[in-house]
């Protein structure tokens, strides 16, 4: 049983699942045994603890991008039913289609209401298939716009969840017009007349992460990730060899810790030992948490002044000589 | 002289045989019907086949200065340079790859602003510059933008954009993502001050580029046959594993699916684009109107 290879579990992390098997293991040989268990299992806890602080301690950019995919990693609807109330899922762009891999809709933060719209990832086969593996079309960003104009018709505060690998590459994707939804949502998003906070949960992968991603504060999961452009994408381009990713991931600077250094994120939510998955509600509780925070501090800001301040945070970006 | 040589009479010999009579580079074979065309005269046509009409990929100098009057040009942001934060190195150094890009094309990045006038109806005018980089947009070409959008809004005169790129640079990283949302928010406030914005898409305009500015004009004009679209050909093809359509992501695809307002020949472009320039800003036609023929009658 502890031999047994894990496939919910990363390669990095197999020396952890297997301790952790050996602790089950051990308690459930049970009462008869003469040796004090307990004092054993104590002992092996704690190895268990030491051994995941000494790997998450010095993971790779690589290894946290893996993190950021991770199989059991909470996604948007998760944090939306641990985090929010009453959730109202409204669908469809009003002109072609439903897309599932974004969700949106109404909801409370401690009774507050607001708009929430996230990327949304499947957890079992014919999930991800439904969900299009979190990687919407046009109709996706649509309707985001849709409810963000909402949003600011009913002065409602907008969280955002990012998480997808990337905008849809299709031909019905084309069609439709992939460069215009998401260059219409940046355009929108820049000036729309309410406060919007974004998080990335887990993958922020390019043009289809930002499309729902521009607003007054950016903030990310300890073991996200965000980036122009996926490692693999950028290896097979600039390396010849998607092999190379682990290479690209260190030179694209696209870890949560990284991108605070650059200045290009406002905070860093730290995630419980051994990532997210290991424990949603912390990490739930760790971004409602922020959430609150920042939300109180942008609706005592003037609107005039919210909108010129998000116009000079989008100005400034960019290290150029001048 | 060989021996064989000596022996063939003087009008099958040919002097200094592997010698060729024709300096390179005066003729150029169009990829579009394999005509061979004399440079000079394609240069003259706007690197345009005369026989085909096929448009042939336009540097970003020569096309802002086809493109504007000749007088009252100022370029705008020349003074930008690019920097190397993440001390990007894949097989090549950033560095050594921007060095090798500023030499071979005598930019110092992937866009060119110019204030200018196009038929005396006063505008900013950018271009990309493809053979840098492949036109990819970082920190210079966001902000070269922007300074345009800027200049725009501070003198009131329209922006005439000409997109050629591949799309966002990786060597970059996230600050060149962020690109997009810079130059599309300086394009949200140029519109709240109703300043037209026509963007030209030109042969490639793909990923992060059409993503964001390329995709936002007043009026979208494509030049004939460009390739334009978000994900690349191959990337798609990969995904869907099935071949791409004819035609797939071409301006005329774009033209029928609602992405672009008309497809313009390069060689129309000026007059086109001023008449729409002058009909956005209520200015009198800069072009005199053609004259009725007998068979309008």
């Amino acid at each position: 049983m502890t031999s047994q290879v894990n496939l919910n579990c990363l390669d990095f992390e197999q020396p952890i699942a297997e301790l952790e098997a050996k602790i089950e293991e051990l308690r459930y040989v049970g009462d008869d045994a003469h040796v004090n268990i307990n004092e054993e299992v104590s002992r092996l806890r704690h190895k268990s603890e030491e051994l995941t602080r000494s790997i998450f301690s010095s993971l790779t950019p690589w290894q946290i991008s893996q993190l950021a995919r991770h199989p059991q990693r909470p996604y948007s609807l998760d944090y939306i039913d641990w985090i929010f109330t009453g959730f109202q899922e409204l669908h469809g762009d009003r002109a072609f289609a439903d897309d599932p891999a974004i969700v949106g809709g109404l909801a409370r933060l401690e009774g507050r209401p607001v708009v929430i719209i996230g990327h949304q990832k499947g957890r079992d086969t014919k999930e991800k298939l439904h969900r299009n593996f979190g990687m919407p079309r046009p109709e996706g960003y649509r309707k985001a716009l849709r409810l963000m104009q909402m949003a600011e018709r009913f002065r409602l505060p907008i969280v955002t969840l990012i998480d997808t690998p990337g905008a849809y590459p299709g031909v019905g994707a084309e069609e439709r017009g992939q460069s215009e939804a998401i260059a219409r949502n940046l355009l929108v998003m820049a000036e729309l007349r309410t406060p919007i906070i974004c998080v990335v949960i887990g993958e922020g992968g390019s043009g289809g992460a930002l499309a729902i991603g521009v607003g007054d504060a950016l903030l990310m999961l300890q073991y996200s990730i965000y980036s122009v452009i996926s490692p693999e994408g950028c290896a097979s381009i600039l390396w010849k060899s998607a092999e190379k990713a682990p290479d690209a991931a260190e030179a694209l600077g696209i870890t949560s810790d990284r991108l605070k250094q650059l200045g290009l994120i406002d905070d860093v939510i730290p995630e419980p030992l051994g990532g997210a998955h290991r424990d949603g509600y912390q990490v739930a509780a760790n971004l409602k948490k922020s959430l609150m925070e920042r939300l109180d501090e942008l609706i005592k800001t003037a609107m005039p002044a919210l909108i010129e301040k998000r116009h000079e945070r989008l100005r400034n970006y960019g290290r150029f000589s001048d | 002289m060989s021996w064989f040589q000596k022996l063939l009479p003087t009008r099958i010999r040919t002097e200094g045989g592997s010698k060729r009579n024709v300096p390179e580079g005066l003729w150029t074979k169009c990829p579009g019907c394999g005509a061979v065309l004399y440079r000079v005269e394609l240069e003259r046509n706007l690197e345009v086949c005369p026989k085909c009409s096929h448009h042939m990929r336009l540097d970003a100098r020569r096309r802002l200065d086809t493109f504007l009057d000749p007088d009252q040009r100022e370029e705008v942001g020349a003074e930008l340079a690019p920097v190397d934060t993440l001390k990007f190195r894949d097989s090549k150094k950033y560095k050594d790859r921007l060095a090798q890009a500023q030499k071979a094309t005598a930019e110092n990045d992937a866009l060119v602003a110019v204030r200018g006038q196009v038929r005396g109806i006063a505008v900013v005018s950018v271009a990309f510059e493809f053979r840098f980089l492949g036109g990819s947009m970082g920190s210079v070409v966001g902000e070269r933008f922007v300074r345009a959008v800027e200049t725009c809004m501070d003198r009131s005169v329209p922006l005439v954009s000409f997109a050629a790129s591949g799309g966002a640079r990786m060597q970059e990283g996230l600050f060149s993502l962020l690109q997009m949302a810079k130059t599309s928010a300086a394009l949200a406030r140029l519109r709240e001050q109703r300043i037209p914005f026509v963007s030209v898409l030109t042969d490639p305009t793909m990923g992060g580029v059409s993503a964001s500015l390329a995709m936002l004009g007043d009026v979208n004009i494509a030049e004939p046959q460009a390739l334009i679209g978000f994900a690349g050909p191959r990337v798609i093809e990969q995904t869907v594993r099935e071949t791409l359509p004819q035609g797939f992501q071409r301006s005329e695809f774009l033209l029928e699916h609602g992405a672009v307002d008309m497809i313009l020949d390069r060689r129309e472009m000026r007059d086109r684009i001023a008449s729409i320039l002058a009909l956005l800003t209520h200015q009198p036609s800069p072009i005199s109107p053609p004259l009725l023929t007998a068979e309008q009658d």
